[in-house]
């Protein structure tokens, strides 16, 4: 997964929805290792500060934390992920109602549409 | 020290020109600065008083706490707007120059980026496009372990590819404790590496501020908030 990061965004927020988004798809398993700051920051191409800010942000939620001597690790605690995902799903959720409302649609039409392109998709995945 | 560079009622006047007027900030180590400006607005004449190739005509300057002089030449790396390196050098004696002028000059830093930039340190300089010639002055100046990097214009010459490269580059060489300078007004191009900038406009300061800071409030890029403070 690469780093996609707008000009018109503080960037270490986007930083940290980026990394949070790279933990709950696996990419950082739980209990796992984080690169360094300055890897990290290779990576996205960002000033190693803003990264170091944006991985204080993240320590401070719990997310990762710090082991003095061996560096920094993603979080073991399986649900605090999970409540992550929920969270960032119902804000894509809401997002979406929000569009679709803009554009006219019911309650009940937008579930049916839904449903009707999950059935689709899923035929196209048999 | 905290702070790497000071700056009071800096004024530099050129006949009836002021192209400095009074200006004052400080530049705290462990940065990347973005000294901001459109053409004819004093960047290149803040760098230059810097490093002592002009003098102020008043207020003062100071870079860790001395006045621009040889014990701020031992510590700060200047990349120049104008190449100064010899036409008919190999880049390998350019290397060796830089060697036996700067203490702090890493001659292994310098051919690891020039082979990864595929320059060949036989060439001669003659023989090299602009774009290439850039690189290579941009590769000496970084390859200084220096404490603070004054890069005026750094990335002007050379296509949008190399650009990324440079910014790379920068962002690879530079060590926590060192500040960056840079002087440019291709903002798209380096505002995600900054950390802090420098509105300057007619020799006067007109926003100092953190980046981050400046996206949080207004939601724009610098890149437009620099069309919307210096429209013309």
């Amino acid at each position: 997964m690469t780093w996609d990061l707008e000009s018109d965004r503080p960037i270490y927020a986007q930083l940290v929805d980026q990394i949070e988004l790279k933990i709950c798809s696996g990419t950082y398993p739980l209990g796992s290792k984080l690169p360094s700051v300055r890897d990290l920051a290779k990576e996205a191409s960002v000033n190693p500060n803003t990264m170091q800010r944006a991985l204080a942000k993240l320590e401070d939620d719990g997310l990762l934390y710090t082991n003095r001597t061996s560096g920094r690790y993603v979080t073991e605690d399986y649900n605090m992920v999970q409540q992550l995902k929920n969270k960032i799903a119902q804000e894509h959720i809401q997002f979406f109602l929000n569009k679709m409302t803009d554009l006219g649609f019911e309650r009940n039409e937008i579930l049916s549409i839904l449903s009707t392109m999950v059935k689709k998709e899923d035929t196209k995945n048999e | 020290m905290n702070n790497i560079l000071e700056c009071n009622n800096l004024t530099k006047v050129f006949g009836s020109k002021k192209a400095l007027n009074n200006i004052s900030f400080t530049i705290p180590r462990g940065k990347i600065v973005g000294l901001l400006g459109p053409n004819g607005s004093g960047k290149s004449t803040f760098i230059k008083l810097c490093n002592e190739l002009l003098t102020a005509t008043s207020g003062n300057l100071l870079i860790s706490g001395h006045k621009p002089g040889v014990a701020t030449k031992k510590i700060v790396s200047y990349l120049p707007e104008k190449t100064y390196l010899n036409d008919w050098m190999k880049v390998s004696q350019m290397v060796e120059f830089f060697e036996d002028f700067y203490d702090d000059f890493n001659p292994t830093t310098a051919y690891d980026m020039l082979s990864k930039l595929n320059i060949n340190p036989k060439d001669k300089l003659k023989t090299m496009s602009k774009g290439t010639k850039e690189k290579v002055q941009l590769i000496l100046v970084m390859s200084r372990e220096a404490e603070l990097y004054l890069l005026d214009e750094p990335i002007g010459g050379v296509d949008p590819a190399a650009r990324d490269y440079i910014l790379d580059t920068i962002l690879n060489n530079y060590n926590e404790n060192a500040t960056i300078i840079i002087s440019t007004h291709l903002i798209s191009d380096i505002e995600k590496i900054l950390d802090y900038i420098i509105f300057i406009k007619d020799g006067e300061v007109v926003m100092t501020k953190e980046v981050d800071e400046i996206r949080e409030e207004t939601g724009k890029s610098i890149d437009l908030l620099f069309r919307e403070v210096f429209k013309c």
